[in-house]
């Protein structure tokens, strides 16, 4: 049951690149991946800037080796899995008992909006094929029977956190020997069901967002996928894993269906519940890989839970949202490979366009990428719809 | 106003609420009042563009004009166009 | 660890919010799509909050509700619910609206209540509940899923009582969209009847089963969850048969062990041929109850399966409209629930008198 957790690779398609070593390149060179719609139909294509992966569908089927007609969300999935688990070196997947634990906020909705305005005008109509993978869980099946992993697959939906709940179910996993591997994480292709969405509840930010600026109006949506592979502690010692998944909670902010509670209650708990797991002072977390949406509301939420947890000593952090935009339920996936990289590499990642320092704050977020820091313990935060908070701690040993 | 009153209990879906009980000073937001919240501040403004064709592009001038029937009633006289 | 289950809840089909013995009384229909029988929900959840709610969102709180009561218990440490298609009707007004009106003019509150994890997010906000709060949205797997999540932190110690369901509901653009895919009859048929209808196809049905677990037992609980597993995707019957006996060893079985079997007949012939085999190979002689021809097919109708396996051990007995085959013993001590969904997602779940 005390089993600990390791984490022996990990995986990322986003809107910075279309895998972890571009990703890492964007970071360094400063270059954040918000740009005018190419690949998303909508009549706001004008007006709200996007984290787009730079690929159309067959380009992504083609490197996912999936149909062209399947949901962008199924085939960033694949890429990002895939990925994740040749960076372990762990072989073949059949040599051992593996699950799938994969969050998404809207399973096949891409394909959905399409079939839909057929569908309406006369329900006989409308090709079929287009909503047999409307379903959240659809989405990770067509991953896991393409990766031709059985032992356990299962799919977690809470917003905003649903991959970083993926890792601490994953781990669960571990723990209770019911598989030895589980790659986990998250993804979510943009869709105009979230873009509209996003804009009724007027938190889209029509320039590129500015997470824990004063000056900050709202958020970008982003797209892509984020996975790392979780192991046993005998499989550990096998590999050379990056480093453990030390702690995690998963708390309710129990306040609002959608906004957070001016004290960040839930995630003051996820924090402090993910710390007393790994069993960590707040002075120990060596970087803080923020949750940092850019909106008004989330960035003083968390910003004051974070100033209560951690004062007088702030550590590093930053929002790689400011880059990636928000990818939902990608986001957590995406950034616990980043987080765990953290460790391996001694990163401490850039938040790009922060001018302003927020009044109600007493730390800024870091502005600038630099490496091969000694980052013992790394903290990923994941905040949802529903008052879901997450965090994530990641340690060296 | 009693035309808004109505239009407000339909976006809203007030189930029991009657548009003669909802006073033309009452507060909208406040717990004594109606009690709305943030989620019906931006239905509201949504009812003004879809009723009105009035647009709120910065959803913080909200408190100001939705603080009763009347406030609403006096933005939406001094804004609307001549077409309207 | 023992793990009780110290309060369960059920909104459906049938009369199951009202309580009394179960199916005291017996809705019969004659149709291919199953509404609930929807208690007040204005007991649990005052005006304002309830104009926002979607069908989906209040059998959920109000599950939920029930099993807390019956438990005792006013605040669970973690809740966690299982759906499979979360919350379709407010998915359904959003993208309508969206595609009607080309994107402009659309409201947020159907588009934040079609989140998956609604219910779980409302019945934490309802109850101040800052616990533990998680939603699986796995198909067939999804209630189970949520089983597991609680058996494992209850193992772990971190949370004593945990809230756990399962709950999808049917709309008429859903509704519409299954039946196209040829998954229901093609014309009405009676609930009693179901079971041996000779023709492919199966009736719809929706619900939320809601339970409450715990090391600790409570007065009045009958039973614990004493095992449970998932099968995905079986090559062959074999594989199944296999499972079911590894599942039974694991739990310190054999089927001679077991009382009475619960399954997820839906009256397709073709998704029923599985049942007969393993009840041929492993339970020929055994009773059988059924539940699907009460609360219609859904992905997470095993939680109705289950809250109903409870109440056979309550009551000690199978109430004629769940009887499939044969005479339950006169002690029903422990009841081996199979269900699958659609052929893909097969599982067990073991409860034992206690």
């Amino acid at each position: 049951m005390s089993e600990k957790v390791w984490i022996a690779g990990g995986g990322v398609i986003s809107g910075i690149g279309l895998n972890l070593q571009a990703c890492l390149q964007a970071f360094r060179h400063m270059q954040p991946g918000m740009t005018a719609m190419q690949h998303l139909s909508s009549v706001h294509r004008n007006t709200f800037p996007v984290a787009e992966v730079k690929a159309d569908n067959a380009t992504l089927a083609d490197m996912a080796r999936m149909p062209e007609n399947i949901s962008r969300t199924a085939l960033l999935s694949m890429i990002a899995a895939r990925e994740a688990w040749q960076s372990t070196g762990l072989g073949d997947v059949s040599n051992y008992r593996v699950g799938f634990v994969s969050g998404n906020t809207v399973g096949g909705m891409d394909k959905t909006e399409d079939f839909f305005a057929e569908f309406l005008a006369d329900p006989r109509k409308g090709r079929l094929q287009q909503v047999l993978h409307h379903e959240c869980g659809s989405i990770t099946e067509l991953v896991a029977d393409a990766m031709g992993i059985r032992h356990h697959v299962s799919t977690i939906s809470t917003a905003c956190s649903s991959a970083a709940n993926a890792l601490m179910y994953g781990s669960r996993l571990i723990r209770n020997n019911i598989v030895d591997v589980v790659i986990a994480g998250g993804t979510d292709a943009l869709t105009r069901f979230t873009l509209n969405g996003f804009n009724t509840l007027m938190i889209l930010d029509q320039q590129a967002c500015r997470p824990f600026d004063d000056t900050r109006t709202g958020l970008n949506l982003g797209e892509g996928a984020g996975y790392v592979v979780l192991v046993s502690d005998s499989l550990a010692a096998q590999l050379q894993p990056w480093c453990r998944l030390s702690g995690f909670a998963n708390a309710n902010d129990a306040y609002h269906q959608t906004a957070s509670s001016p004290e960040g209650t839930g995630n003051y708990l996820a924090m402090k519940g993910a710390l007393d797991m790994s069993g960590l002072q707040p002075a120990q977390i060596a970087y803080i890989n923020l949750h940092g949406t850019g909106t008004q509301n989330n960035d003083v939420s968390e910003g004051i839970a974070i100033n209560r947890l951690f004062a007088p000593h702030f550590p590093p952090m930053s929002s790689t949202k400011s880059f990636t935009g928000h990818t939902l339920g990608a986001s957590g996936g995406i950034e616990a490979v980043f987080s765990a990289l953290s460790v391996k590499e001694g990163i401490i990642y850039p938040n790009a366009r922060f001018e302003h320092q927020m009044k109600e704050l007493p730390f800024a977020p870091a502005t600038a990428y630099t490496e091969g820091n000694e980052l013992l313990h790394v903290m990923s935060n994941s905040f949802g719809f529903g008052g879901n908070c997450s965090s994530l701690v990641f340690s060296k040993a | 106003m009693a035309d808004l009153k109505a239009q407000i209990i339909e976006q809203l879906n007030l189930q029991e609420v009657a548009p003669e009980s909802i006073g033309n000073d009452q507060s909208l937001f406040s717990k004594e009042g109606l009690g709305l919240d943030s989620i019906d501040a931006l239905e509201l403004i949504v009812l003004l563009q879809q009723h009105y064709n009035l647009r709120i592009a910065n959803p913080e001038q909200g408190p100001q004009i939705f603080q009763s029937v009347r406030t609403m009633a006096t933005y939406i006289t001094a804004n609307q166009t001549v077409q309207a | 660890m023992n793990i009780y289950i110290n309060g369960t809840g059920c909104i459906s089909p049938q009369e199951t919010a009202q309580g009394g013995p179960l199916l005291a009384t017996l809705r019969e229909y004659d149709q291919v799509r199953l509404t609930n029988v929807d208690p007040d929900y204005k007991q649990w959840v005052d005006v304002k909050q309830i104009r926002r709610m979607s069908r989906v969102v209040k059998m959920g709180v109000g599950a939920a509700n029930l099993s807390l009561e019956e438990a005792g218990i006013t605040q669970p440490d973690a809740i966690i619910t299982g759906t499979a298609y979360g919350c379709l009707d407010d998915t359904g007004v959003f993208l309508s609206k969206m595609v009607n009106q080309q994107e402009e003019m659309l409201t947020p509150t159907a588009f934040i209540q079609s989140t998956h994890n609604t219910v779980a997010g409302q019945i934490a906000l309802l109850l101040g509940c800052n616990g533990y709060n998680n939603t699986f949205v796995h198909r067939g797997f999804s209630f189970e899923n949520s089983l597991l999540d609680a058996i494992m932190i209850l193992k772990e110690g971190s949370a004593k009582h945990i809230l756990a369901g399962g709950l999808d509901e049917i709309t008429n653009h859903s509704h519409q969209l299954l039946t196209r895919f040829g998954i229901y009859k093609k014309t009405p048929v009676k609930t009693m009847e179901l079971l041996n209808s000779p023709t492919r196809g199966t009736i719809a049905g929706e619900g939320a089963s809601f339970f409450l677990l715990s090391p600790e037992i409570s007065p009045g609980t009958v039973a614990t969850l004493t095992g449970l597993s998932t099968l995905y995707k079986p090559l062959w019957e074999g594989e199944v048969i296999g499972h079911i006996m590894k599942f039974l060893e694991d739990n310190n079985c054999t089927p001679a062990d077991i009382d009475l079997i619960v399954t997820g007949r839906n009256g397709d012939i073709d998704q029923d041929e599985i049942y007969e085999e393993v009840a041929a190979a492993l339970f020929p002689d055994h009773a059988e109850a059924c539940f699907k021809h009460l609360c219609g097919e859904y992905p997470t109708a095993a939680a109705f399966g289950m809250w109903m396996a409870n109440a056979v051990i309550a009551e000690q007995q199978v109430p004629e409209a769940a009887v499939f085959y044969g005479k339950a013993p006169e002690k029903i001590k422990k009841v081996l629930l199979y269900n699958h969904h659609q052929g893909t997602h097969h599982s067990l779940i073991l409860l034992s008198a206690c």
